[in-house]
C-alpha cells in the first residue's frame, strides 16, 4: 500500500480546489499577466484530475515566485534561481508526483539559466513555466536577461546595451523535449499547453508571456497575439528540430517588432525521461524511493554486510 | 638501526600507481596482525609531479604519522617534466629520492629504482649517506619489471626488496595479491617479486641494516579504511540514498564511494552542473520524504550557503559534508587544512543555526556522521560534517565490529496520513506543518503526496502553514522555536554522557592541549610522548563544534595552569571560537598552529609545547607557529 493515497487516489477534481478557502488571495497588481498563469494551471490541473496533494510546485523568488501561494497544492517557493534542481530531486526521489517548477525569467533564464539548460538536457519529467515579463517584477523594474535592446530602465538609464537572450532557442539547444511559448492574454491556449506539457514525459518548458502593466509598459499587454499552430502563415512540422529551430528564431525576432507569435514549437515523444534512463542503467529504483522509507516490511541493507568485505 | 615499528615511504610520479601499491602493503601488513595507519602526500596534477604515501607499521594501537621515517623506496616518476636549467620547478625526475631525504631518520634505509634514477643528479647525496648513516641499495627495479612483465611492475619489484630488507614475509603480500589481481597479472607479478627479493638475499649483506619488522596479532577481524569511506558508510547505514555533488578535491572521495555503492542498494546518486545545484537537489530530495545528503570542499561548500538557509528556514533535514583543503580561493587543492572552519560554522544569512561535527578519525566519522543524520532528521536541521584532505585520506587499521550495527532509515520526525486526519489545518485545509508549542518545538513534516498534508515550505518567514508572512508577533514566535532546537540537541548530546568529547591523559594534569577534528590522533601520541618526557599534560579533542560542549570544555580548561590549543591554520579559528562560546579564558588559551599544508608530525606538537610553554622560548623556523595568550 502506498504511504502517499493522494497520488493513487482517482477522483474528478474541481477548479476550484486549487483556490486556497480564504487568505492569501493574490497580492499581484490588477492586470498583472501572472493572473493568467494562475488561472491556467488550475484549468490545466482539473482537466487532468490531478489531485491538489499529488502536485508539487517549486517556484523560485520574484512576482511570479509567488504562485504557489495562491494555489492549492504542495508548495516549495525556494530561493532565487533554484526552483529546478529542487523540483527535479523531489520527482527522483518520488516519480509519483506530479511536479511543476515555475518562476521568472531574471530567475529562470538569468540567476537559474545554468539549471535551465542542465535540467532541460537531462530531460527531467515534469514541466517548468517562465512567466516572461521581460522585467525584474518584484525588484521594481530593472532590466531582465529578456529585456529588448534598448529598453530603460532605473540600472539600464542609457537603455540596454544588451540583445535579449533567446528563451526558446536556448531550451531546444538544450535538450527540452516539450517547448511552447503562450501568454497571458490567451487562457484557453494557455490551459491547454500547460495540459499537454505536465502530460508529456520529459522536460516540459512553457515561455509564458505575462504582462506587467507596472515597469513594463513597453511591453504592452502581448496582443494582439497569432497562434501559429493555427495560423496558415506558420507552417512547420513542430517535431522536426530543424523547422522547430526557424520558428523559434523567427518568434523571439519579431516579439520586439510588436508581432506577438505562440504555440507549441517542438515536441519531441519519443526521447525517454531522465527517470527512464536511469532506470535502464540501473542507477534509479523502480519502486518510489520516497515509499521505501514507509514501507516497514522493507529489508535495509547494511555495509557490515554488503560493502565491508573490500575492506578485508 | 633497530626499531619497533617502520615508517615506510613509497616514492614517486603522479600516476605511477603509489596510492593502490601502499594500500595493498598497508592492508598485506593488517592482515598479518599489525596496526598500519598511512599518510599521503600528492601534488594536484594527474600524470608526474612528486607523490609519496607513507605506511607506518607497529604491533601497537597507532593513531597518527610519525615523525619523520624510516624506510625509503624511491621509485622514478615516468611523467615528469624534462629536466631544464634553471627550471622553477627543479630537476622533476630525480625528486621521489632527493625531496624525500630531509625527513628519513639517521640510520634509515633507500631503495631505489637504479634504472631510473641517478645519485649524480643530487648534490652531496654520498656525504649526506655517510653522515646519516643511511643504508643504500640501489637496485635496477625497472630491468627487474620489465624482464617478466611490464614496467609498471617495478612497484612490486620494490614492494619484493622491502620485504627482503625488513623481513617482512613473501606470503604476507603475495596472497593479498592474488585475492587482487587477475591470473593474468599475477604470474608475471610473481616473477618480478620473487626475483627482486632474490637480488637482496644473494647480494647484500642480510644483517645490515638492523630494520626487523615487528610482529602482532588482533583480537578480532580488522578492516582496513580512511575518513571518506567511514563517512560514505555512516550515511548509508543511517538510510541515506540519495546524494548530489560536484566533484571538488577532497570532497570527492566521498562522493565517489557514495556514487560506486548507491546503486547497489536501490539508491540515487547526481552528480550535477554545479554546487547550488547540488544542494537543492538533497534539499528536494529530503523534502520529498528521502534521506539525502551532498557536500564539498571549502570552494564548494561556499556556493550552497544559500541552499543551506533555506533548509534551515524551511527545516527541510539533510545532510551536508565539507572537506576542506589548504584554501582561500583554489589555495592548494591537494593539500591539508583546518581553514574552513568559521565558514562552515557561520556562512548563510541572517540568524542561522545548524550542527557541526568534525570527526578526528575513520570511527569517529563514521559514528558522527550517522549522528550528524540522526539529528538532522529528528530535529528538521541542516548537520554539517567538517573534515579534511588529512582524515579523508588516511587509511588506519578499524575493527570490522565497528560497523556491525542495526541499519536506521528512520525519517525523523515526520507525520503519517493517519496522523494528518487529526492534526491541525488552516482554514484553507493546508497542515500546520510549522506549529508553535510543540514537543522540543519539532513541527512533524508531511511529506508531498500525503492526503491531507499539504503546506506551503518557503524561504520567506512564514505562518504555521507555511503562508509567507512578516507580522512581529508570528515572526518572533518562529525565530524562537526553531533558535531553540539547538539547545535541546544541546541537552541531548550532553544527555549521552557529558564527557562526550575525546579526553586522553592523567586527569590531574597541569597543562592542556585542546584540539578539534583530526588533529586528535596526533596529539594523543605528542601527549603520551610528553608524559613520558615528565610533563604533566592531557588532551581534549573536540568533534562536536555545533552546539559546542560548553561546559566539558570548561571543565577542562578550568582543571589547568594553561591550555595550548592545536590547529592546522593560520588564524586561530578553533581558539577564537572557543572564546567566544565560553565568553573568557583568553589569558589561558595559547596556539600552536600550522598552515604549510602538510599536517602536524607528534614531535612538532611535543617541541610546540615545550619550547613555548615549558620554556616560554620561540619556535624555531617557520614550520609552525606560536600565538601566546591575550596579555601573556
Ligand atoms: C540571490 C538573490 N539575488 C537577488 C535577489 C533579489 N531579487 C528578488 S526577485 C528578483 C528578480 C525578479 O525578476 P524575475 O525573476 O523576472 O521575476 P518577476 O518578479 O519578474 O516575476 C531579484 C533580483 C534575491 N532574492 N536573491
Ligand atoms: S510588478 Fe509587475 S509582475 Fe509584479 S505583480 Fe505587479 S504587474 Fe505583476
Ligand atoms: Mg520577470
Amino acid at each position: 500500500m502506498s504511504a502517499f493515497s493522494a497520488i493513487s487516489e482517482d477522483i474528478e477534481h474541481d477548479r476550484n480546489e486549487y483556490t486556497p478557502g480564504v487568505e492569501p488571495q493574490p497580492t499581484w497588481c490588477p492586470g498583472c499577466g501572472d493572473f493568467g498563469v494562475l488561472k491556467a494551471l488550475k484549468g490545466a490541473a482539473a482537466e487532468l484530475g490531478l489531485s491538489p496533494e499529488e502536485m508539487l510546485v517549486c517556484t523560485g523568488i520574484g512576482c511570479s515566485g509567488k504562485l504557489n501561494s495562491y494555489f492549492e497544492s504542495y508548495g516549495f517557493h525556494t530561493i532565487h534561481g533554484r526552483s529546478l534542481p529542487i523540483a527535479r530531486a523531489a520527482k527522483l526521489a518520488n516519480p509519483g508526483l506530479t511536479v511543476v517548477a515555475a518562476g521568472g525569467d531574471g530567475d529562470g533564464y538569468g540567476i537559474g539559466g545554468n539549471h535551465f539548460s542542465h535540467s532541460a538536457r537531462e530531460n527531467h519529467d515534469m514541466t517548468y513555466i517562465v512567466f516572461n515579463n521581460e522585467i525584474f517584477g518584484l525588484t521594481k523594474g530593472q532590466t531582465s536577461p529578456t529585456s529588448p535592446k534598448g529598453h530603460k530602465s532605473k540600472t539600464q538609464p542609457h537603455g540596454s546595451a544588451k540583445d535579449p537572450i533567446r528563451p526558446l532557442s536556448q531550451s531546444l539547444t538544450a535538450g527540452a523535449s516539450y517547448i511552447a511559448r503562450t501568454a497571458a492574454v490567451n487562457p484557453n491556449q494557455a490551459k491547454d499547453i500547460i495540459v499537454e506539457a505536465i502530460e508529456h514525459d520529459g522536460f516540459s518548458h512553457i515561455d509564458f508571456l505575462t504582462q506587467c502593466p507596472t515597469w513594463n509598459k513597453d511591453a504592452k499587454q502581448y496582443v494582439p497575439y497569432i497562434d501559429i499552430n493555427d495560423s496558415e502563415d506558420y507552417e512547420f512540422d513542430r517535431t522536426n528540430r530543424a523547422e522547430a529551430s526557424e520558428m523559434m528564431y523567427e518568434t523571439e525576432t519579431v516579439l520586439h517588432e510588436g508581432t506577438v507569435l505562440t504555440g507549441r514549437y517542438y515536441v519531441d515523444e519519443e526521447r525517454p525521461s531522465y527517470g527512464q534512463e536511469k532506470r535502464a542503467i540501473g542507477e534509479m529504483p523502480e519502486e518510489p524511493l520516497a515509499e521505501r522509507y514507509f514501507d516497514d516490511d522493507h529489508e535495509w541493507d547494511r555495509v557490515y554486510d554488503t560493502f565491508l568485505d573490500r575492506h578485508k | 638501526m633497530t626499531t619497533d615499528e617502520l615508517i615506510w615511504r613509497i616514492a614517486g610520479g603522479s600516476g605511477d600507481g603509489i596510492a593502490s601499491t601502499s594500500q595493498n602493503f598497508a592492508k598485506a601488513l593488517m592482515r598479518s596482525g599489525l596496526d598500519v595507519f598511512t599518510h599521503r602526500h600528492y601534488p594536484s596534477r594527474i600524470r608526474g609531479g612528486h607523490t609519496y604515501t607513507e605506511v607506518r607499521v607497529s604491533a601497537d594501537p597507532i593513531r597518527s604519522r610519525g615523525d619523520g621515517y624510516n624506510f625509503l623506496l624511491a621509485l622514478g616518476d615516468s611523467f615528469a617534466r624534462n629536466p631544464q636549467e634553471n627550471a622553477y620547478y627543479g630537476n622533476e625526475e630525480v625528486k621521489p629520492l632527493s625531496e624525500n631525504l630531509d625527513d628519513l631518520d639517521d640510520g634509515g634505509v633507500i631503495v631505489y629504482d637504479s634504472g631510473l634514477l641517478d645519485t649524480d643528479d643530487i648534490p652531496d647525496f654520498d656525504q649526506r649517506v655517510e653522515e646519516h648513516g643511511w643504508h643504500v641499495y640501489d637496485i635496477d627495479l625497472r630491468t627487474i619489471a620489465r624482464e617478466h612483465g611490464r614496467e609498471v611492475m617495478r612497484n612490486t619489484a620494490g614492494v619484493a626488496v622491502t620485504c627482503a630488507i625488513a623481513g617482512i614475509e613473501p606470503e604476507v603480500i603475495k596472497s593479498l595479491m592474488d585475492d587482487t589481481m587477475p591470473e593474468k597479472v599475477f604470474e608475471p607479478n610473481m616473477s618480478v617479486f620473487d626475483d627482486a627479493y632474490g637480488v637482496v638475499t644473494e647480494e647484500y649483506d642480510a644483517d645490515a641494516p638492523d630494520i626487523s619488522i615487528p610482529s602482532g596479532s588482533h583480537d578480532e577481524e580488522q578492516v582496513l579504511i580512511s575518513g571518506s569511506d567511514a563517512i560514505a558508510y555512516g550515511a548509508l547505514d543511517e538510510g541515506c540514498r540519495f546524494i548530489a555533488g560536484y566533484p571538488m578535491t577532497p570532497w570527492t572521495e566521498v562522493f565517489t564511494i557514495m556514487s560506486q555503492n548507491l546503486p547497489e542498494v536501490g539508491g540515487i546518486s547526481e552528480q550535477v552542473e554545479d554546487e547550488i545545484a547540488a544542494a537543492a537537489l538533497a534539499i528536494g530530495a529530503s523534502h520529498a520524504g528521502v534521506k539525502a545528503m551532498s557536500g564539498s570542499s571549502g570552494g564548494g561548500f561556499a556556493l550552497m550557503s544559500e541552499p543551506l538557509g533555506l533548509a534551515e528556514m524551511t527545516e527541510t533535514p539533510v545532510v551536508l559534508i565539507e572537506a576542506m583543503r589548504a584554501g582561500p580561493s583554489t589555495g592548494m587543492p591537494t593539500k591539508t587544512e583546518q581553514g574552513d572552519l568559521e565558514h562552515v560554522l557561520y556562512t548563510s544569512q541572517g540568524d542561522s543555526h545548524r550542527v557541526v561535527f568534525a570527526p578526528a578519525d575513520a570511527e569517529e566519522a563514521y559514528r558522527q556522521t550517522r549522528r550528524a543524520f540522526q539529528i538532522a532528521y529528528e530535529y528538521q536541521i541542516p548537520s554539517i560534517v567538517l573534515y579534511d584532505q588529512k582524515n579523508g585520506g588516511e587509511l588506519q587499521n578499524v575493527p570490522a565490529s565497528v560497523f556491525d550495527e542495526a541499519p536506521n532509515p528512520d525519517l525523523g520526525s515526520v507525520i503519517t496520513e493517519a496522523e494528518l486526519a487529526d492534526a491541525p489545518h488552516d482554514p484553507s485545509g493546508k497542515y500546520n506543518r510549522f506549529q508553535h508549542g510543540v514537543e522540543d518545538n519539532v513541527s512533524p513534516r508531511s511529506i508531498p503526496g500525503q492526503e491531507g498534508g499539504r503546506y506551503l515550505a518557503t524561504g520567506n518567514e512564514h505562518m504555521p502553514a507555511g503562508h509567507i508572512s512578516e507580522s512581529p508577533d508570528n515572526r518572533v514566535n518562529q525565530v524562537n522555536r526553531r533558535m531553540s532546537k539547538m539547545e535541546t540537541i544541546r541537552a541531548e548530546l550532553d544527555a549521552d554522557g557529558g564527557q562526550r568529547n575525546f579526553h586522553h591523559g592523567p586527569a590531574d594534569a597541569d597543562y592542556g592541549i585542546l584540539t578539534f577534528g583530526s588533529q586528535q590522533g596526533t596529539a594523543v601520541e605528542a601527549v603520551d610522548r610528553l608524559n613520558d618526557e615528565g610533563e604533566s599534560v592531557k588532551l581534549l579533542g573536540v568533534s562536536e563544534l555545533a552546539p559546542y560542549p560548553v561546559e566539558e570544555v570548561t571543565g577542562f580548561i578550568e582543571s589547568v595552569n594553561e591550555v595550548l590549543v592545536v590547529e592546522m591554520n593560520a588564524s586561530a579559528q578553533f581558539r577564537g571560537l572557543t572564546q567566544k562560546e565560553l565568553g573568557r579564558f583568553g589569558d589561558k588559551l595559547s596556539s600552536l598552529l600550522k598552515y604549510n599544508g602538510n599536517p602536524f608530525e607528534p614531535a612538532e606538537i611535543v617541541e610546540g609545547f615545550v619550547t613555548s610553554i615549558v620554556e616560554d622560548g620561540r619556535l624555531p623556523g617557520h614550520e609552525t607557529k606560536f600565538v601566546p595568550a591575550a596579555g601573556d
